[in-house]
């Protein structure tokens, strides 16, 4: 365990500052009461570990890392979280299942201490060297070698993978695609209760018109009303 | 000399525990895929770890796979949930009882 002294300062100190880069941004996930937070502490997550794959020469990784991960899927998370307007705090006190909260740390904790006890006391890694490829083979980049591994060897893996991603794009429309036939009145209506006419801008409008059976006059309320 | 695998396997199975302790302990289903987010990193930090130890290219072969199935995922996820949005105001999955019988 005394290998982290033993390396040179640069990739040492770089490796301590992204370990509590990393572990603090994932505290700030895991107890972020406000959902858009919890989403800036994972980009803070990501850049980490960016970092580390730059500290282990994995450097087009690096970049895929952040363009795709902090570039694409943040941004993806924070539109449905504005789309939504879910971005309002949630109630962490409440505990639906009876010791579940404190059942999740100890289990996790033993898991933990488990895995971290047995890899310490034997070998971290062990197995066969250069099975599908060198990493530094022919001094060439690791972009080179990664390209080169992904359209020879797994050119098959990578043609199903641009499928799948076709297959998600198309899922994703159908799934959130408005229905023709639903109402879209943003969740189910209070019981006996005139909480949707209360809500402002075009819901309450689409409501009362529907309600009312009138198209052209449902601009504006009082016009309904004098028409009436 | 770099630093030697033991410090970013423990950081990753650090932080995969605490991707496992947001979903378990998280009620927002947003938050819950982001702490799956976690978890997949984790897994990717190791698997580079491996990479750069057996100096093999199939473990940075396979996270680039990763990130592209976890892209996926999270698009399909995220439509899933703009979906039951839609239907009916549930902020948590609490509110998703309709199995329940």
């Amino acid at each position: 365990m005394n290998v982290l002294l033993s390396a040179t300062f640069p990739d040492a100190i770089t490796f301590a500052i992204c370990a509590v880069v990393v572990l603090s941004g994932g505290i700030g996930v895991v107890t972020s009461r406000n959902p858009v937070h919890a989403a800036l502490n994972l980009v803070l997550t990501l850049f980490g570990v960016a970092v580390l794959f730059v500290e282990q020469h994995a450097y087009f990784l690096a970049a895929v890392q952040v363009i795709v991960y902090a570039g694409a899927i943040v941004v993806l998370f924070l539109f449905v979280i504005m789309y939504l307007g879910v971005d309002r705090q949630e109630n962490v006190r409440s505990e639906p299942l009876k010791g579940q909260r404190p059942l999740a740390f100890v289990l996790m904790g033993i898991s933990l201490a488990g895995v971290l006890a047995l890899s310490a006391t034997s070998d971290w890694v062990t197995g066969a060297h250069k099975v599908a490829g060198g990493l530094t083979a022919g001094g060439h980049t690791d972009t080179f070698l990664l390209g080169k591994s992904i359209f020879t060897t797994y050119l098959w893996a990578f043609e199903i993978t641009g499928a799948l991603l076709v297959i998600a794009v198309v899922g994703a429309v159908v799934l959130a695609r408005r229905p023709s036939g639903v109402h879209d009145d943003g969740g189910p209506p209070a019981p006996g209760g005139p909480s949707l006419s209360a809500r402002p801008g075009g819901d309450g409008r689409a409501e009362r018109a529907a309600a009312d059976d009138t198209t052209a006059t449902a601009e504006d309320p009082e016009q309904v009303e004098v028409g009436r | 000399m770099s630093i030697g695998p033991a410090w970013y396997l423990a950081l990753a199975a650090v932080l995969f525990a605490l991707g496992a302790i947001g979903v378990m302990v998280r009620r927002n289903v947003l938050v819950m895929f982001m702490c799956i987010e976690l978890m997949l990193n984790a897994a990717n930090l190791t698997l580079v770890t491996f990479s750069r130890v057996l100096g093999d290219i199939g473990g940075e072969s396979i996270v680039f796979f990763v990130l592209v199935v976890a892209a996926a995922e999270v698009v399909v996820g995220l439509g899933v949930v703009v979906a039951i949005f839609r239907r009916r105001a549930a902020t948590t999955a609490d509110d998703l009882h309709e199995m329940l019988g």
